[in-house]
């Protein structure tokens, strides 16, 4: 095995055997990075010298005798949250100049561990979208097929995570921003339960939903992750002051008994065949391993979208106020006053669909319209919360898909912003709820028709008789397993126990053609 | 329930953000389709249910009086597009 092929559990036993070094290793994922992601374009910002860096203090620390939690393992983090020195640029123009003079929370967390940061990938622009193609600077490509979007908006830590371009990920899950990308393109993602994860230094877009997630290709890996950044931060007055466990004590692979839901709703028109097939197959896996499966329902799910849009923009709109090209940012500088300068940095700043975001929350929060919209969406957010309360009465946790269909095709839903929001329409209601929610890998669906691709992409076409790239196992189906709050270890160990008797995560796509 | 233009320019307004006519004309169509669906949340009854604003059991979080360093009014200022004696510079706001 290749060391950038690694998983994080297998490289720390290779670094604390010192078959390896944190050196080779991470000088090993900048060579994949340079090898691969001129066709993914996950990062937005490579920072090789002061990952070499850290790793060469990682192998100092282990040559004296020190361990730690992720010393000398290489990880990518979504450029939405603040690394000290590197630019922050949420894959917007507005921040396209800002670099942060403090790490957030979870990355002193990640420091303390020994983690090395290789660096920071792309996103739909303020994380709003499903897809990357948001990002003002370019587009992630699907591993798995060029020519698609890898999921969003943590669609640039997904895509890193499974084309081997680091060990493990950082995202965050709004309304599904690392859970549908992680299904998009076959990772373990999680949304831990809001306040779970210190979000002191994730750049707000609805304070909150927001919450800081792992991206892992096994769940161990997922594991091993929470484990460093779940905490109490007194500089996030939303953090939770709850005992926090060894996460990877809940790795074991016995889920007899276990009582597990199917809500009904999850499996409503519009999902796709292939991916209800995969899902329900997943299913039947744990019955075998002795769960008790039965269906259940979450009556108010089809209204988890549009409350969704309208308390997730409202605050959206109220974070946003603060980029005025005065402290940080983009500035326009040809105004002729300072009123006019507001509009047209953010005119020039923000790209369509924050635009569309601001203005809807501002409409949602706006005199006349906020009982109707507002008020009305935080009620109806409370009825969301009460379905999911009462079915954690009877069941240990809820699964069913992440996303309704396999990653779309790039510009597929760029201009129609509702089919875009359908995207996340079972993974909106557990932030809503302030659960907890983990995606992880369980089947493909073999793509219908192998597209044709224009020359000069660089991508073999089908019917010449080469292989075409990353197509050689059809495109990734994701499980959600839902838990309730601060049931982060059940939810681990259900995926623990799917992963250990099935073979999806193992597998790779074939990104480069092999010589 | 369709937006007229001069909703789209007021809701642009409160903003602060400016929009060209181009984009007035895309919010409007795309926004009325967004509020459309929205709609369906007016089926519910929610007259007895309470808001909820946030999921957490924590209210009124309060920490104690000490003092603590911050951030050096340098790097406060690093970002800052136009600063002038250790602060922000903006235009001016009055005549």
């Amino acid at each position: 095995m290749r060391l950038h092929e690694l998983t994080i559990h297998g490289a720390l036993e290779l670094l604390r055997r010192r078959d390896i070094s944190a050196t080779e290793l991470t000088q090993a994922l900048l060579d994949r990075i340079v090898d691969v992601d001129n066709d993914i374009k996950a990062y937005l910002t490579l920072t090789p010298e002061t990952a070499l860096q850290e790793a060469r203090k990682a192998d100092e620390l282990r040559a004296a005798g020190t361990d730690g939690a992720l010393l000398g393992i290489p990880l990518a983090i979504k450029d939405n949250i603040c690394l000290a020195g590197v630019p922050t640029t949420c894959g917007s123009r507005i921040l396209e100049s800002f670099v942060p003079p403090y790490d957030a929370t979870v990355v002193t967390q990640l420091r303390h561990a020994g983690a090395v940061f290789l660096g920071k990938t792309n996103l739909d622009e303020f994380a709003m979208g499903s897809s990357t193609e948001n990002s003002a600077f370019f587009t992630t490509h699907n591993p798995w097929d060029l020519t698609r979007v890898p999921g969003g908006s943590s669609g640039g830590s997904a895509a890193a995570l499974i084309a081997d371009e680091a060990l493990g990920a950082f995202g965050s899950d709004t309304g599904g921003s690392v859970r549908q990308p992680a299904s998009l393109c076959s990772i373990a993602g999680m949304k831990p339960t809001y306040g779970r994860v210190s979000r002191y230094g994730l750049v707000a877009f609805a304070s909150s939903l927001d919450q800081i997630g792992p991206l892992g290709k096994d769940v161990t890996d997922c594991a091993l992750l929470l484990n460093v950044i779940a905490r109490y931060d007194p500089r996030d007055s939303t953090s939770l002051d709850a005992p926090v466990p060894d996460y990877t004590t809940a790795l074991r692979p016995e889920i007899k008994g276990l009582r597990i839901g199917v809500p009904r709703e999850y499996f409503a028109a519009g999902i796709q065949p292939g991916v209800e097939k995969a899902v329900r197959n997943a299913i039947q896996v744990l019955a075998d391993l002795g769960a008790d499966i039965a269906e259940t329902s979450l009556p108010h799910t089809e209204y988890a979208l549009p409350a969704y849009y309208l308390l997730a923009t409202a605050e959206a709109s109220a974070n946003l106020a603060r980029y005025d090209g005065i402290k940080y940012g983009y500035s326009a500088t040809d105004a002729p006053d300072i009123w006019e300068a507001y509009r047209r940095t953010r005119q020039h700043g923000f790209g369509a669909e924050v635009k569309r975001r601001i203005m809807l929350g501002t409409y949602a929060l706006s005199a006349g319209y906020y009982d109707a919209y507002y008020l009305k969406a935080q009620k109806v957010r409370t009825l969301i919360k009460q379905d999911f309360d009462q079915a954690f009465q009877q069941f240990d946790v809820l699964v069913g898909p992440t996303s309704p269909t396999v990653a779309f095709r790039i510009g597929e839903k760029v201009d129609d912003p509702l089919q875009m929001y359908l995207s996340d329409v079972f993974t909106l209601s557990q932030p809503l709820a302030g659960i907890c929610a983990l995606s992880l890998p369980c089947g493909f669906v073999s793509s219908p028709v192998c597209p044709v691709l224009s020359p000069g992409q660089g991508v073999g076409t089908a019917g010449t008789g080469r292989k075409v790239r990353g197509m050689a196992n059809g495109l990734p189906v994701g499980l959600q397993i839902s838990g309730p709050a601060l049931g982060e270890e059940i939810v681990l160990r259900v995926a623990y126990a799917y992963e250990q008797a099935t073979e999806w995560h193992t597998r790779k796509p074939k990104i480069k053609e092999e010589h | 329930m369709a937006l007229t233009r001069e909703e789209v320019e007021h809701i642009a307004d409160l903003a602060k953000l400016g929009l060209s006519e181009e984009e007035i004309e895309t919010l409007r169509e795309h926004l009325s389709a967004i509020l459309e669906y929205a709609a369906i949340l007016e089926r519910l009854d929610t007259d007895a249910i309470p808001p909820t604003a946030t999921v957490l059991p924590l209210r009124n979080v309060m920490r104690a009086d000490k003092p603590a360093s911050s951030l050096p009014q340098a790097d406060a200022l690093d970002n800052a597009p136009s600063t002038a004696e250790g602060y922000f510079q903006v235009k001016a706001i009055l005549e």
